[in-house]
């Protein structure tokens, strides 16, 4: 197992994205930030304050849950949802910037992008995450990457963060040959 | 697990996490878009032997916001009227393909026969066998009292709630004192002598004879209809008597506590069990009732239905 980011790292990261998210948009008022559970949404949450902080005035930031619009759903046991929490001024004709920790297979984003449909039509959708590991599966590319992590599809990314695990670290490790 | 026949199958965690996924799918299904793909491709039938609105609609309902197909069959002009068994329609319903039926039926023990004979593959979800269960209107009435004095909470640890009048004839009666216990309240059942079934001292809950005095003390009162096409023999003098001793009137319903709900699972006979006053009063969720009843069915059918279709590996 060996670190590829470090709280430090992870940090910067962030900053950037936040940066390249109000200059992307032309400013932060139009953009709602949604986070997808469990680690994307403590991201998110990391963005706007960090992107309040630049800007001056409060950023619109809520959850976004895709369990009940995934494709996978018949191949395992059905999962718990996630709290969905939409900031009051909904999301029609807003700038929707999707949160997540790791962008993998793009199944994810698939289903939060229908998720987004049955709520409203945001002006654009955007993609920010915090770690881009490849072996995309579906026609889905994030705008703001934290970290581009080549990786074999046998290795397993964990993101940790310290709103849930403690600390802030993300992880490199050997899977199942 | 792939059936939900019975509160007794569920422990205190199937129980919150049924609730919870009912919180999730009212706010997923609030939007103007209502429909969810969740269950597409699914097939379940409503096998209704006896009559019922509310159950049948809510979940007809349910299946069809997570978008699975729905067949509606009621024993009425159906084949069931000339007399073919429940066997016969079970084989039936599994050669055309049905992932899941929802059965409500006049005889105790009707669902769980057919989850347990070897007829048909899909779940089974019991939706009222005769007097014994009536599990998703307890898991709607416990959703119903978390939302309006759960506090927060994700249990009803501390709620103490009156189910009132014809205990012995209802499986919601019995349902609800299963689950409303394992859930951490106090229940206190008031009814006539009569209409307690046998062996009622085992169930976990108080009884009381006296509707007046138990009002004070509890945070919901839960009435249960009359059921007279149940009746075969005389359980009470007359009418007017029961609803003297234990209708919720006006008068009864100044005695509550200042936060108190009066809940019923429908159909009401207004002006037995329950004046139209009351019914239709603040305190009255009976409406909220319906509405909680489609989300709560919703995760139902979401936990038995969504995962891999060998149901080895549910998440309830």
């Amino acid at each position: 197992m060996s670190s590829v980011l470090s709280a430090q790292e992870i940090s910067r990261a962030l900053i950037r994205i936040s940066h390249e998210i109000i200059e992307g948009n032309s400013g932060a008022s139009e953009i709602t930030l949604l986070g997808i559970p469990t680690r994307g949404a403590h991201l998110a949450h990391r963005l706007a304050q960090i992107i309040s902080g630049i800007t001056g005035s409060q950023v619109a930031v809520g959850t976004l849950d895709t369990t009940l619009h995934r494709d996978d759903l018949r191949s395992k046991p059905p999962r718990a949802l996630m709290p969905t929490i939409i900031p009051s001024q909904g999301i029609q004709g807003r700038h929707v910037v999707l949160v997540d920790d790791v962008l993998y297979s793009g199944r994810t984003i698939r289903a939060a992008l229908d998720a987004l449909g049955g709520i409203g039509r945001p002006k654009t959708v955007q993609l920010a995450v915090l770690v881009d590991r490849g072996h995309r599966e579906l026609p889905i590319r994030a705008d703001y990457v934290g970290k581009n992590l080549p990786t074999s599809k046998s290795q397993i990314v964990s993101v940790h963060l310290s709103e849930v695990d403690g600390s802030d670290e993300v992880l490199i490790e050997e899977g199942p040959a | 697990m792939r059936h939900l026949l019975s509160i007794s199958d569920l422990n205190k965690r199937d129980a919150v996490l049924i609730l919870d996924t009912a919180v999730e799918l009212a706010r997923a299904s609030d939007g103007p878009m209502k429909k969810l793909p969740t269950l597409r491709g699914r097939t379940i039938v409503n096998l209704f032997a006896e009559d019922s609105t509310r159950t049948r609609i809510s979940f007809e309902a349910a299946a069809k916001r997570l978008s699975a197909d729905v067949i509606n069959f009621s024993a009425k002009g159906s084949s069931a009227s000339k007399g073919e068994s429940l066997k016969d329609t079970a084989l039936t319903l599994q050669a055309m393909g049905a992932d899941a039926v929802i059965i409500r039926h006049g005889a105790s023990g009707a669902a769980k026969r057919l989850a347990d004979s070897q007829w048909m593959s899909g779940s089974v979800i019991n939706a009222g066998d005769g007097t014994h269960e009536h599990p998703s209107q307890a898991l709607l009435d416990a959703f119903t009292i978390r939302k309006h004095l759960g506090k927060g909470k994700s249990d009803l640890d501390g709620i103490s709630v009156a189910i009132v009048g014809d205990v012995l004839h209802s499986r919601v009666a019995r349902s609800n004192v299963l689950l409303l216990s394992l859930l951490g309240a106090q229940v206190t059942l008031v009814a006539p002598p009569t209409l307690l079934p046998v062996g009622v001292e085992s169930w976990d809950a108080k009884i009381s004879y006296d509707f007046d005095s138990v009002i004070p003390q509890v945070d919901v009162v839960m009435m249960l209809r009359v059921q007279a096409e149940r009746m075969s023999e005389l359980y009470f003098p007359n009418a007017r008597e029961y609803s003297r001793y234990f209708g919720l009137n006006r008068d009864r319903l100044k005695l509550m506590r200042q936060e108190s709900i009066v809940m019923h699972p429908g159909p009401m006979n207004r002006g037995l069990e329950i004046t139209a006053e009351v019914a239709d009063s603040a305190r009255s969720v009976i409406v909220e009732q319906v509405a909680n009843g489609v989300s709560v069915r919703m995760a139902i059918l979401y936990l038995l239905l969504a995962g891999d279709s060998l149901g080895a590996g549910g998440a309830l």
